[in-house]
């Protein structure tokens, strides 16, 4: 009972990243119909970026300046490779994020080095003992910043103008535009949010741990939770986000007595394999809009 | 072809649909194919044996990605999940012609028709499986369950030690070798010929072979039908395309192919290990098919001849560029450069030129053809 409950534990900790990481893809998904596979990259160039500041200016100073920073970035992106190609096929839009995933992604990880980087969080392995079960201090910080910040979120997209402005265009953009809200704005600010999301994401995936160059790869298994959660559902997003990362958390946990006939690991896989059961019966996820064809 | 000797001089006159649609509809085609085919044979006997590594490697990319094109560029599915059927492939083949009293599991089938044919049927097989879930999915949904396929795949790769010798160890490839010619054994030095020409020719012989095929399939009814589908699917519905079925057409084919390519992209090496079969590998073909022109087989085989080039281009860079550094360790180094150029190429090639290298080169042909005048 204590393993089942220490893997929860665990799983909301791990979930909350999926969470924050889900929301990104979702944000830019809805504002321009794409799934933008430079995720990984911006959380790869925040989180170094992390575990350069930190040392020079204290911990939560450097993840707010770290995500600041990377926002920046994603919105030189966009506005350089993205907002040329608006109006082609959404796959071509996809590709050259695959594109830009790589080089920012190699050059950040040439910033990596050989040394031993850390984001210099302040809770590392921590724990609290609860009734014999752990409960790791990092995985209470991501969940309780998550839960922040997409109280945040949903204020953000409730109750400002520029809130607005991205659920009209995400409603249909021809008519938002005809009603004056700016397009190009509402790309720039949603890339910028999944930019800023990607780095505080990959703080917390990589507190308690040392960064290396691999870091990007927790940002691919946020693909199956929005796939479950659906592509244009925030809320999907969140709650896929922690329904994976729960299940990740306790197949690993029981990885040993469950499949004994496998030496590695099979929770590192275990979003791709929910995803496929997932599509197998529901093909828009849990919340998201099913398509509706009109001839 | 006595039509073709009566259209001397006026190319595009067509009396019939089946001129139109011929493989080689063109004097100028049928002249430059043979060419292209000549020089390419006679390539062993002009460039070194380090350069026909890489052209060979290039020839047997080729083959994969023309197998990518036919799904993405011309049926419009967008997989990135092609590494994960060319490891199955080359498993297969591995698996097939292995020594059965060896270290890994082996069937000792040496006959090389039967593996490699073998490891692309193997390969077809599990396109045929994942297929029905590409029938349910559009668009991108399609493109995160592909990418899904790769790591579920090389986690089994990893998991399954018996056959592919576990991570970081591998396994031996298939050895090519056909009617008492050993393609691997060199023989150079006894005046015959050396390992890197045979493995070339055969290269050649097999992308040849299946570059025809898939011309072939896409000037057919199943071509027209993948065209159909991509354009839109619900219009090709109504007009009557069985969607379902050609989806999985489209996937079982370029299985297929990827299977055939997998079973030939180590006999150099001779070796592979599971880590081979990674995203980056699915990039790698993205960025080949975009880079040489979505739905053109003779551009597809422009673009892998690049992407092989590209890390002997990367090589020859510190001696120009001066911060560049060769060793592994210190950054920037060339092979940073090299996989940046990946992203650079697939970028600057969807912004400036979406047609990839096929598009520059329809350019200069159309600029050449009425060349004083420029319309």
């Amino acid at each position: 009972m204590t393993q089942f409950v220490g893997a929860i534990a665990g799983g909301v900790g791990l979930g909350s990243i999926y969470a924050l990481l889900a929301l990104g893809f979702v944000i830019i998904y809805k504002a321009m119909g794409v799934i933008s596979f430079a995720q990984p990259a911006f959380l790869l160039a925040g989180t170094v970026l992390v575990t350069y500041l930190s040392p020079e200016i204290g911990f939560v100073p450097a993840v707010v300046v770290g995500a600041i920073a990377i926002a920046a970035v994603a919105l030189v992106v966009e506005r350089i490779a993205i907002r040329p190609m608006v109006g082609k096929a959404v796959f071509v839009i996809a590709i050259i994020t695959i594109g830009i995933d790589i080089i920012v992604r190699i050059v950040s990880g040439m910033f990596v080095g050989s040394d031993q980087r850390t984001v210099g969080d302040p809770w590392g392995l921590d724990a609290w003992e609860v009734g014999g079960v752990y409960i790791e201090h990092r995985d209470l910080a991501a969940f309780a910043v998550t839960t922040v910040l997409v109280l945040a979120l949903f204020a953000f997209f409730r109750w400002t103008p520029i809130g607005l402005a991205m659920r009209a265009s995400a409603l249909d953009q021809e008519a938002a535009m005809a009603q004056g809200v700016s397009v190009g704005t509402v790309f720039a600010v949603s890339w910028g949010l999944a930019g800023a999301l990607a780095t505080v994401a990959g703080v917390f995936a990589a507190s308690g741990r040392t960064v290396d160059q691999n870091h990007w790869h927790i940002a691919l298994l946020a693909l199956p939770v929005i796939i479950l959660g659906g592509l244009d559902s925030l809320g999907g997003a969140v709650l896929g986000g922690l329904i994976i990362g729960v299940t990740q958390q306790i197949v690993t946990s029981y990885h040993r007595d469950w499949f004994p006939g496998l030496d590695t690991n099979i929770g590192s896989i275990t979003p791709y394999l929910v995803m496929l059961v997932v599509l197998l019966v529901r093909p828009y996820g849990l919340f998201g809009t099913r398509e509706v064809e009109r001839v | 072809m006595t039509s073709l000797t009566t259209r001397w001089g006026r190319p595009e006159l067509y009396t019939s649909y089946r001129q139109d649609m011929a493989l080689l509809n063109t004097r100028s085609k049928v002249l430059g194919t043979v060419a292209v085919l000549v020089v390419a044979a006679m390539m062993p006997m002009l460039v070194s044996d380090n350069m026909l590594i890489i052209l060979g490697s290039g020839l047997v990319l080729a083959i994969g990605a023309i197998g990518l094109n036919l799904v993405t560029g011309y049926a419009g599915q967008v997989s990135l999940g092609h590494a994960f059927f060319v490891g199955i492939g080359a498993y297969a083949a591995a698996v097939l012609s292995g020594d059965p009293d060896g270290r890994y599991l082996g069937l000792g089938v040496d006959f090389m028709p039967f593996w490699l044919i073998g490891a692309g049927l193997v390969a077809a097989i599990f396109g045929a499986l994942v297929a029905p879930l590409a029938t349910r999915l559009r668009g991108l949904y399609l493109a995160v369950v592909t990418l899904g396929l790769v790591f579920i795949g090389q986690y089994f790769f990893f998991e399954w030690n018996e056959m592919s010798g576990g991570p970081q160890v591998g396994r031996e490839a298939a050895r090519p070798e056909l009617f008492g010619i050993q393609f691997t054994v060199d023989n150079g030095f006894k005046g015959g010929w050396t390992e890197e020409q045979k493995l070339y020719w055969l290269f050649l012989g097999v992308l040849v072979v299946a570059a025809v095929l898939a011309r072939n399939i896409a000037r057919s009814r199943i071509g027209r039908a993948f065209s159909a589908i991509r354009d839109r699917d619900v219009a090709a519905g109504v007009m009557g395309v069985n969607l379902t079925r050609y989806k999985i057409v489209a996937f079982t084919i370029s299985s297929f192919y990827a299977g055939i390519c997998g079973a030939l992209m180590f006999s150099a090496s001779g070796h592979f290990t599971p880590e081979s079969f990674s995203l980056l590998m699915s990039v790698q073909f993205i960025a080949i098919v975009l880079i040489g022109g979505v739905a053109t087989i003779s551009g597809t085989i422009m673009g892998a001849m690049l992407i092989a080039l590209l890390p002997r281009l990367a090589s020859e860079l510190p001696a120009f560029v001066p911060f560049l550094s060769s060793s592994a360790s210190e950054h920037p180094n060339i092979f940073e450069f090299e996989q940046i150029m990946y992203g650079v190429l697939i970028v600057a090639f969807l912004l400036f030129e979406p047609r990839g290298l096929f598009g520059i080169w329809h350019r200069i042909r159309t600029y050449w053809k009425s060349f004083p005048f420029s319309y």
